[in-house]
């Protein structure tokens, strides 16, 4: 009984846990913004995108590749969602699983847009993509879509100067 | 010398690339686009306007499809005013499928839209304009046979939820033109899709 009464529990925890396996945590922008000035020796790449932007999706899959080539060294990749908050289970989720990504989501839900769109960068319309790649030592912003190959040039020049 | 020259040069390419689109106070250009009823609507068409409300908007795009009901308010507000809203569809359909005039057609008609919903064939349009994304709004006002740029930017501070707007840009804006001002607050930013541009 006792044996029954654990694979019970064992069974009831299973798709508890396999629901959790993906977690996206909301900010808004007050909370984000320690994402875009870190001062130590890491390089960041800050991907804004969203599961309804075409380009954006379209160029995921080179973000992820270069997640996966840079990610022994001090290295790290977000990316930013841009979807609507109330889009995260039905969209966000589902679009992280399907895709099997493997590099950090945040969501980004701040309706004050033309306020903090200024703070990432002065020269972002605020069209996605859009692409933060930076160290303490050097910065790049890139509004628009990129190849792997402008991409990875662009990180290894960062991460090596 | 010489490398006086290629610097003022430099400068020059630099001031003329940031300048591409139109800022507060240029001229606009007219436009002559089809409209979803077959039919050919230009700026020149509306004589008693004091000016317009171009967006440039489409089907595709969450962001516009959550400000399609409140850019029709605008227009039934607007309009009587003598600031009639003319949407502009500016992608390319090879890049986004379901911005095709067969799929404007069909969603202006879903949407019961008050005002014209034009197709920029060739993009030209955007392009002089500036605009990089949707909902892109620019508020032109006739001034001495003149169409001046007066506001650009987005139509209110809260895409995702509505009842949460603290403030109207494009209402606050036309309500200081209708008060015979320039508007105070004349250029803002917002996250939209990138306009597809043709490849």
């Amino acid at each position: 009984m006792k044996s029954f009464i654990t694979i019970l529990i064992i069974l009831s925890l299973v798709p508890l846990s396999a629901t959790q396996a993906q977690e996206v945590a909301v900010h808004d922008f007050d909370s984000f913004k320690a994402y875009l000035n870190k001062q130590n020796d890491t390089t960041y790449v800050i991907n804004f995108w969203a599961t309804w932007c075409i380009p954006c999706v379209k160029e995921l899959p080179d973000f992820e590749k270069a997640n996966e080539k840079y990610q022994l060294q001090k290295f790290k990749m977000l990316l930013v969602s841009l979807d609507f908050k109330s889009q995260i289970e039905s969209s966000v989720i589902p679009f992280i699983e399907k895709k099997g990504m493997a590099s950090e989501v945040v969501l980004l839900s701040d309706p004050n847009a033309n306020e903090w769109i200024n703070q990432v960068n002065p020269s972002w319309t605020g069209s996605i993509p859009a692409t933060v790649i930076y160290n303490k030592d050097s910065y790049y912003f890139h509004e628009g879509s990129m190849t792997f190959e402008e991409l990875d040039t662009l990180i290894s020049n960062t991460i090596k100067p | 010398m010489k490398t006086f020259f290629s610097t003022l040069i430099i400068l020059f390419l630099s001031i003329n690339l940031s300048a591409q689109g139109y800022q507060i106070g240029d001229k606009a250009i007219s436009f002559n686009l089809l409209n979803v009823d077959g039919k050919f609507v230009a700026l020149d068409d509306y004589g008693a306007a004091k000016g317009f409300v171009i967006i440039f908007t489409c089907n595709h795009c969450p962001f516009s499809v959550a400000y399609e009901d409140r850019i029709i308010a605008l227009d039934q507000k607007y309009k009587d005013l003598g600031y009639p809203v003319l949407a502009i569809n500016p992608n390319d359909s090879l890049r986004a499928p379901s911005d095709s005039y067969s799929h404007m057609i069909v969603r202006a008609r879903e949407k019961g839209f008050t005002f014209p919903y034009l197709l920029d064939a060739d993009q030209s349009i955007a392009k002089a304009y500036g605009a990089t994304r949707t909902p892109h709004v620019y508020i032109l006002k006739k001034e001495h046979g003149a169409l001046v740029v007066k506001y650009i930017g987005a139509i209110d501070d809260n895409h995702e939820e509505a009842q949460k707007v603290k403030s109207k840009f494009v209402e606050e804006a036309l309500d200081d033109l209708l008060a015979g001002n320039n508007p105070k607050r004349d250029f803002t930013k917002a996250i939209g899709c990138s306009i597809k541009f043709e490849k």
